[in-house]
């Protein structure tokens, strides 16, 4: 009884370690290596395998470009991840990064590496506005008090004119 | 009578791509001067290539701005430079009691709603009533950050989270800021929110979230790609016209002649710190 439940042990042990070296479908319930969302292209803007070790370098030189000197291009954007890289849900649009199929959630899961970067990006693509005029008001039903009116008024009236 | 805006028949590319004349040597009057109107209906029919019009009734008509403006695109791999200094002037006289569009356009361009903590909830733009204490009479006109040359919030960040970009835009780079808010004390004109709940489904192009403080960013996304700011283009489209943007160092922007031409002020220029954003009838 002993000796067989060893050798059962021992193929299950053999059959995992063929599928996970293989590549394959990991068995259920394992972990196996990630397989993050192919993007749209033919390829990455940069080899695949640099991609996997820097791009967080990329991205912060971009940010900085960006956020500093108006340099809006493309190729090492975020936007750029995200928009290409997108993974679509049962409704038909892109996920979230509350999803676990996300792309940039398929390995830092794995990794068990926080993204603070969705704290305030957004992680799914999205049409710039093309129009300013929408109908919904921000504060309605905020009503400023005469108090707070008065001393505005006052402060205001300081003004050089 | 002589139409306004007529395109005169030597403007052969009024019609087109937009004209790419420089405008202190395109169609001026005899003698060779620049002539204010002639810039401003210049500046009018630039614009005008990008415009739709569409006639409601005689008289009325409905323009609508196409989002781009060829006049100041830049490559999207050029950096902004101090060549350019952007501003706003808002005619109060022209912005209309009650009316919210520019409020309503910027929350809706940059994501900042209602997360129904009014006291704390971010605002970028607001609308001010103001009355005259000694007869009564009120206007009102939109307030927002007023993109200081000499910004207090910026001498008193910490981190130099807050930052001025060459081109006059005063912004906040999160990734730096510590939420510490010095710069909401500082700032003479309550211009700056600090975000106190989690956000989700920001717009791609203007991240923000809890911890950071934020401001009006003058649309910093819209302008680099040619734009109008939302709120600009959203007081256009209401027909009141009461906020114009441009370039306040090129003489010949519709917005410097302005400056030039008319009395316009600064709230608290008392202060010292020159505001990119001019009022008249305040
Ligand atoms: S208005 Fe306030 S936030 Fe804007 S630049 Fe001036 S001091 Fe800074
Ligand atoms: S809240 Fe952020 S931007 Fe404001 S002073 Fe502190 S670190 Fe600077």
């Amino acid at each position: 009884m002993l000796r067989m439940r060893h050798w059962t042990r021992l193929v299950v042990a053999v059959a995992l370690l063929a599928v996970v070296g293989s590549g394959l479908v990991p068995a259920p319930g394992m972990a196996g290596p990630p397989q993050p969302a192919k993007g749209r292209g033919d390829k990455c803007v940069e080899p695949t395998d640099w991609m996997r070790r820097f791009h967080m370098t990329v991205l912060k030189h971009q940010r900085d470009d960006t956020v500093h000197l108006g340099i809006r291009t493309e190729k090492h954007s975020l936007k750029g991840c995200i928009d290409c890289h997108q993974v679509k849900g049962e409704d038909g649009k892109p996920v979230t990064v509350s999803d676990s199929r996300h792309f940039c959630r398929t390995c830092h899961d794995y990794a068990a590496v926080h993204v603070d970067c969705f704290d305030c990006h957004a992680s799914r693509p999205g049409e710039a506005t093309k129009t300013g005029g929408a109908t919904d008001s921000p504060h309605a039903g905020i009503a400023v008090g005469p108090s707070d009116v008065t001393a505005l008024n006052r402060y205001l009236e300081g003004s050089g004119r | 009578m002589r139409m306004k805006f007529e395109i005169p028949d030597d403007h052969a590319c009024a019609g087109g791509k937009g004209c790419d004349c420089e405008p202190s040597v395109a169609h001026v009057g005899a003698g060779g001067a620049v002539d204010p109107v002639e810039v401003g209906r210049r500046w009018f029919l630039k614009t005008a290539a990008a415009v739709a019009t569409t006639v409601l009734a005689p008289g009325v008509t409905l323009m609508t701005f196409a989002e781009v403006d060829a006049a100041h695109a830049k490559p999207a791999g050029e950096a902004v430079s101090s060549r350019r200094r952007w501003g706003l002037l808002i005619d109060a006289a022209k912005c209309k009691e009650g009316c919210t569009a520019c409020v309503t356009a910027c929350s809706n361009e940059n994501g900042w709603t209602s997360t129904g903590h009014p006291a704390t909830d971010a605002q970028w733009i607001r609308t001010l009533k103001v009355t005259s204490r000694s007869d009564g009479s009120t206007f009102q006109m939109p307030l927002m950050c007023q993109h200081c040359a000499n910004p207090p919030c910026v001498d008193v960040c910490p981190t130099g989270a807050s930052f001025q970009r060459a081109d006059g835009i005063v912004l906040v780079d999160r990734h730096i800021c510590i939420g510490c808010r010095y710069c909401m004390m500082a700032c003479p004109y309550k211009a700056r929110s600090f975000v106190h709940e989690p956000l989700q489904d920001q717009k791609p192009y203007a991240p923000r979230g809890k911890g950071c403080v934020e401001s009006c960013t003058m649309c910093v996304h819209r302008v680099d790609a040619g734009g109008t700011p939302a709120c600009v283009e959203a007081c256009a489209k209401t027909g009141n016209v009461a906020m114009i943007f441009g370039d306040l160092n090129d003489k010949t922007s519709e917005i410097a002649m302005r400056v030039a031409t008319y009395r316009t002020t600064r709230v608290r220029a008392d202060l010292g710190t020159d505001p990119g954003v001019h009022y008249q009838n305040i």
